[in-house]
Order: structure tokens, then sequence, then C-alpha cells
């Protein structure tokens, strides 16, 4: 094979896709989660082609079991989620550290500082440290390319699995990549084929005398580390700084500022976080007087850092986030950075300061922008859903002074808890919903329990909390939002679809009849496609409540995303009283003040909802959108 | 050389598509590029940003306070609301189409659409506004509002390379379905700033 090398726009997680097939890839399994889900999206592109079994799996947790016994029989395996997915992948993988590997195995897991699109800011670099995994932290699209193949190598020769952790600005950033081969070919399957051996199989016994091969593996690790490239030196300052990812460039940025930076400072850029480099660290702090840490989310670096430090009785403050001078939680940028070391040298008597371009207009000089939050889009089925609990519970507080509490879960429908539908009173993590409005029926006996779920949530970790509820009679109404995609992380199919990654034809599987199979006695499928479903809607999630016991409603509708709307809507503004009643109960993108009356745009999507619950039936349909 | 522009918007708007073209065009004229894009649970009619810097240096993608050179603002509030990224002297486009949040939650600021265009004109007073929506609305589609400020970019002469270059990624970049739209949307884009500005 001729290596062309070629350069490419990429994404961060585009490049991962081409580093794993130039590999060798064969088994690629994920969930979708953003900063991730593109990775795995771009390798099922060239699945065919390259000769690449790549599927979502039902959640991390089953994803990373089916890729490990891919790398038992000698394959190489690719495994992508988002950081709170490596959450339930952790069961699997804190025992795979002690059995190890055969071909190869790779995690990527995505961290997303800020967070932008998360529900925690944690750190997998300590993730890693945590559970004796090596973990790689590329700085640009470009290193997540070499470092997904350095990942590769690793996990190959030392038989351990290898965490390629990426943040939010590597995954999502897009950069020009040189790639080294400008087509993906297709893999050599290198797999030999599982072999039976006592190794595959734990037992206390087996963990008891893996251990101090894990251990042992770490040291190593370390030692191999401090010899590669990826961890870098550069300046002859006596103020050092150490930054791992895309925090390392914010501080090339920031310290070009003044001058002769290359004679005040020397940075330490850590590529192969855990374990820590250690010689290449210590000969990096020689002739070092002071040291800065620049990290995002956890003190990781620093607490290797500190101990070293410690451990080799070298005379250096540490200047990070342990003592206050750098913010201990959100996204970095090159203002913070240069904020955070400006008040380093201030606290060690420096003169000198890093400078800041200034703005024309700075923040606090902006007139009050109106809020833009995120919301649900025009037409979104669960906008419909959620207006008709609403309704429903109202009924319910009327009839006889019922209150209902509404458990929320992860996707766009997380949108419900925004105003003015506010329909979202808790929400913990995949899957979690129904099991807290089981708990919550416990504690709160008068109030009636709702949980919202959707399609791909349910299948992911819905399951075993529904059937807690049959097992132990909790009285909760369960409502299941299908809109027959994981729209949230861009559309992903899922085993309700029938339809694989590649786009082959599977069995669908119907939530109604897993919840049957459950035991759950109270079950319906409600439509919530036809412009008119609105009172249906509000009887079944009536009658729902009002079961005594676990009882199930799967709305079933579309994503307006992913399907082409058949009709829109129009205000007769001669019927329109202008009440604004539409506007302020729905929130709909589509409708939007034009004067003193509403007026319908174009991204309108015509599920009707408006016109249900206009009192003046001033809104109709306008026409069919072609 | 170093060369950083901002692109603001509402989700759907195709800051993205946007983004990855002048990205594209970058490289194509032999620069080192990044980007910063918004994706996942904002994309839903929230704020969005792409952060594009271009240059010699390979740099992380967020373009520091008051570093831009360019912002081109898909929408009247987007564009205020990322205007302490541009720096003094910078260049700003915006299309004058708003866009009103889909709830006012209590406690959101009014949305005046024509305050927040004067206070942009009173920093910026060289700034080039135009209804890019309509404009793409009229040759075909209020979607191709994106391309339609690329084209005015290129007719304002503010990017960093050729526009023949801009041209033929766009060319390369819309699916054949969509590319006579496209296409329209940008020429119209560009004479029409070219007619305001006198360039």
């Amino acid at each position: 094979m001729s290596l062309l090398t070629d350069k490419k726009l990429l994404m961060g997680n585009e490049a991962i896709a081409l580093g794993a097939i130039e590999a060798g890839v064969q088994v690629v399994t994920g969930y979708p989660g953003t900063p991730s889900t593109e990775a795995l999206e771009t390798i099922a592109r060239y699945a065919n082609r390259c000769g690449i079994y790549t599927e979502w799996s039902s959640n991390e947790k089953v994803a990373l079991e089916t890729a490990v016994g891919a790398a038992y029989s000698g394959g190489k395996a690719l495994v992508t989620m988002k950081q709170v997915g490596l959450n339930v992948a952790s069961d699997p993988l804190m025992s795979l550290s002690y059995i190890g590997v055969k071909g190869a195995l790779v995690l990527l897991v995505a961290d997303d500082p800020g967070p932008h699109s998360s529900q925690t800011e944690q750190d997998t670099r300590a993730f890693g440290h945590f559970a004796n995994i090596p973990v790689l932290d590329p700085a640009t699209p470009q290193e997540a390319y070499e470092l997904t193949k350095l990942a590769f190598e690793l996990s190959h020769e030392f038989e351990i699995p290898v965490i390629l952790r990426t943040t939010t600005r590597v995954s999502h950033s897009c950069g020009d990549v040189e790639v080294e081969v400008a087509e993906p070919a297709p893999v050599e399957a290198v797999s030999e084929g599982f072999v039976k051996d006592k190794r595959w199989t734990i037992f206390p016994k087996l963990t008891a005398e893996r251990h101090p091969w894990l251990e042992n593996t770490q040291v190593q690790l370390s030692e191999r580390f401090s010899e590669l490239s990826f961890n870098s030196v550069s300046g002859s300052g006596k103020i050092g700084i150490i930054a791992s990812g895309v925090s390392a460039l914010y501080v090339k940025e920031a310290v070009k500022t003044v001058s002769n930076f290359e004679d005040l400072f020397t940075l330490f850029r850590v590529g192969t976080v855990y374990p820590f480099p250690e010689k290449a660290a210590l000969s990096f702090l020689k002739g070092i007087d002071r040291l800065i840490v620049v990290e995002e989310l956890d003190p990781y670096l620093e607490e290797q850092i500190l101990q070293l430090i410690g451990k080799a009785h070298l005379p250096i403050d540490v200047y990070g986030k342990k003592n206050g001078f750098f913010p201990v939680s959100g996204e970095y940028n090159v203002d913070i950075v240069i904020d955070s070391i400006n008040r380093t040298l201030a606290a060690c008597g420096e003169s000198l300061r890093l400078s800041h371009a200034s703005p024309a207009v700075s923040r606090d000089k902006l007139p009050p922008l109106p809020i833009r939050a995120p919301t649900l889009c025009a037409g979104c089925m669960h906008r419909t859903v959620f207006y008709a609990f609403k309704q429903a519970a109202k009924q319910l507080k009327k009839e006889s002074q019922t209150d209902t509490i509404f458990s929320g879960d992860i996707g766009c429908y997380t949108l419900g808890n925004a105003y003015p539908l506010n329909m979202v009173d808790t929400c913990l993590c995949m899957g979690a919903g129904i099991s807290i409005a089981g708990g919550l029926s416990r504690t709160n006996p008068k109030a009636k329990q709702v949980a919202f779920i959707g399609d791909s949530t349910f299948f992911h970790s819905g399951i075993p909390a529904v059937i807690n509820a049959v097992y132990n009679g909790a009285d909760i109404t369960l409502a299941v939002l299908d809109n027959r995609t994981t729209a949230m992380t861009g559309h992903q199919p899922h085993p309700g679809i029938g339809l694989t990654v590649l786009g082959n034809t599977s069995k669908a599987i119907e939530i109604a009849d897993v919840v049957r199979s459950c035991g759950v006695e109270f079950v319906r499928t409600v439509n919530t496609v036809e412009p008119d479903c609105l009172e249906s809607c509000v009887k079944a999630a009536k009658e729902a409540m009002n079961f005594n016991g676990p009882s199930v409603l799967v709305f079933k509708g579309k994503c307006v995303g992913i399907t082409k709307p058949d009709k829109y809507y129009e205000i007769k503004p001669e019927a329109c009283t202008g009440c604004g009643f539409c506007i302020k109960e729905l929130g709909c993108p589509a409708l939007n003040l034009a004067g003193d009356k509403p007026v319908i745009q174009d991204s309108c999507s015509g599920c009707g909802l408006c016109a249900q619950i206009c009192s003046s039936e001033a809104i109709f349909i306008g026409g069919e959108k072609l | 050389m170093k060369y950083d522009i901002l692109i603001a918007g509402v989700g759907g708007q195709g800051v993205v598509l946007a983004s990855r073209i002048l990205a594209l065009a970058a490289m194509k004229a032999g620069f080192h590029v990044s980007t910063a894009e918004t994706i996942g649970m904002s994309q839903r009619e929230g704020s969005v940003s792409s952060h594009i810097r271009i240059g010699d240096d390979v740099s992380g993608s967020l373009i520091p306070i008051g570093q831009a050179d360019l912002l081109l603002g898909l929408e009247p509030a987007e564009t205020v609301r990322n205007l302490p990224f541009l720096k003094e002297g910078g260049k700003v486009l915006v299309n004058t189409h708003a866009i009103p949040p889909a709830s006012r939650p209590p406690g959101s600021p009014e949305y005046n659409p024509a305050a927040l265009l004067s206070f942009l004109c009173s920093y910026y007073p060289d700034i080039l506004c135009s209804d890019f929506t309509e404009l793409a609305g009229d040759v075909g589609t209020y979607k191709a509002a994106n391309v339609a400020m690329l084209g005015a970019a290129a007719g304002a002469r503010v990017l960093p390379f050729h526009e023949d270059i801009l041209k033929a990624v766009l060319d390369a970049e819309i699916p054949e379905k969509y590319r006579a739209v496209n296409d329209a949307a940008f020429e119209r884009a560009r004479k029409c700033i070219r007619f305001i500005s006198g360039i």
C-alpha cells in the first residue's frame, strides 16, 4: 500500500475515525452522546468499503462489552461515548483492566467542560487514573488522529484498554489534518479467533494474580510515555507551565502576548496524561523556580506534579486550582488563562503581565439582550404530550386537589423544563426518571407521579426501572415519548426503529410489547400525529394517572428534524383577538408577535397544537407544504 | 498572517455550514485553520456561534475577546451578543432580519431589533447591513441567508482569500439540488454589498 499524505479539513471526531481505520479497527461500537457522536458515524460511512463491523449499541455498557468480546478474540475494537457514558460502562471497564485484552481496545471518551451539553463536568483523565487505564489527551484534530493510532499500538502491545480522551473543543473543532492515507482502505482482519484460556474468566484468585501485573504495567507505561514526543518541552524560562489538551494551546497564545516569552517561560505539554510521564516531567522541572498548572476540569496534572515535586524534594512553588489561582470549573479560553497567569505573576512578585486585546465594546457595555434558550422545535411532538399532561394535571388538581410531580430524563425532552411548559421537575441521568418517580411515590403518596422518557433512552436504561416499578408495585405513570429516533445527538437509529447504523433492516422492538412483558397491566399507545390529537392525549394521560399501579403510555409520533412536514397553519387576523394565549402557553418557535397579533412563521411544521387551544378558532390549515 | 472570523446566529440558520465553507476556503488558500462550532443542545433555536481562526500557526479554536477581525451576524441580537469578540476597527456584516426568541421567560428583556442595530452603528459606523433572509427568499429560499452572507463578505472584500476560492468551495460543498439557489443568493448578496459599500 502506498502512503500518500493528504490534507483534509476534519472535525476532531472525524480525525479519530480515520486514525482508527488506519490502525486497522475491525469492530466499532458506541452509544450517541455529545460531543462524541460523529466518530462512530464517520466510521459507519466507511464500514462497508473497509470491512468494519459498526453498531450503535443499546447503551455504553453493552457497547464496551461487545467490543471486549472482539478484542478477546484478537480483534481491534473501538468504543465511543461521552463522559457520562463512561459511568454506564464503568462496571465492565473496572474489571477489564485486570483481565486486559488481546487484539486492541480503545475507548473514545469525550469530556464536555462548560458543560455545553452534559449533566456533569467530570474529568476522564482522573477516571483513567482511578481505573488504571492509560489516557491520551489530544489538543487538536491533528493530534487526535495521531494519538488514536498510538492508542491502538499501546493497547495491542501492553494488552490493556486505552482511553482516548477528548474535550468539546477537540472533538467538535475542525482543523486541517495531514493524514497518511488519502482514502481509507479495507482493514486487514487480524483476529485469530477466540482461544480458550483461564485468563478470560475473572475470579478473585485471578484478580489477585493480575493486580501486580496491572500496577507494574502502569510503571512501564509511565516510562514509555516519558520518551514520547507528544510530551514536549519548549522555551527556557524559569517559570514553568504545565498543560494538557486544548489548554496547552491557550497557554501558547497567552504567553505570546509578551515578546521574550521563550526566555521567561518553559512550557511542558503533556499529551499522554495517565500514567503521568514522571521522568519527562522531572527533566522539565530542572531549572524551574515556579510552576503554573493550566488544565480544565479536575486538578489532575496539579496533583501528579505536586506528588512528584514532593517525592523528589524539589523547591518549586506550584500555582493552580488548589491554591485558587485558576478556576476550578467551567471551560477555559485564552482570556481566562491570561488572567489566571497574571494572578500568579502578581503573587510571586513579578512585574511582568500578559496582555489582553481590548474590545471596542466590552460585555458590560452591551444593551440588555433577549434570553434565547434552546427550545423544542416548532411542531415537536413532545410539546403536545407535555401540554396534554399539563392539562390532565390541572384537571386532577381541580377535581381532587391532587398534585402531580413530573420526572424527566435525558434527551430533547429535557427541554420540557423550559418556560412556558415547565414540565420537568426532576432530571438526573439516563433512565433515572422512572425510578425517581417510584421513590417519590413512597414519600409523596398523595401526589401523582409521572415520568417522561424518550424511545432511545427507554432502550438505553429505562427497562430495569420499569421492571422494578412492576416488581415493587410503584404507583407511577410512564410516558414514553416515541419520536422514532435518538434526536438530540443528531438522529441516530435505535432498537425500536428496525434499522441499524448502516441502514440495514433489523427487528424493530415494540416498546408497548416490552413493558407488557415486564408485567405492566395498563399499557396504551397514543397517536400524536393527527392535528386533533390533544383531547385524546389529555384523556389518555388522565386515565393512566388515575390507574392504581404502574401504567405506561407510549406516545407515537415523529421528529420534525427528520421528517418533511405536509402542511402549515395560518392565523386569520380578523378572527384573532390578539389574546396571545397560543404564544404564552406553548412557547413554539413558529409563533411570534407581529404588532399586537401573533403570526405563524415559515418554520411551522403543521402539528396543529396552537389551533387546538385557540378559543377564537382563528388558527387553521394554511395549505400543504411542498 | 492571522485572521479571526466569528459567525453568530440562531440554531437552524446554517452557521455550521457557513463556518465549514470559510474553513475549507482558508485551507485551500494555504492557511492553517481551526474552528469551534455549537453542536448539540443549544442548536435547538438557541444562540449559536462559530469561531474560525485562520493563520500561519495552529491555535486553539476559540477567539479571545477583542480579537476577531470580522463578525458575520446572521441575526441582530446575536450579533450584538458577540460584539465583545470583535477587535477595535474590526468589520461587521449584519443580517437585519430579526428572529424573536420563541418564548419570553419572566425577566427576559424585550427584543427591540432597531435599537440594537443603532447600537451596532454607534460603535461600528462602517457596518454593512441588509436583510439577507429576505434577499435569499427572493431568489428561492430564506434558508440560504447563510450563503448570502458569505457572498456579502466576498462583496465587501473582507476575507483573507480571493472570492474565486470561496466560490469554488461553495460549488463543491453544496449538493447539486440546492446549488443554483445558493449560487443566486451568493451572487445577489455580493453585488448588493458591492453597491452599498461602493467598492
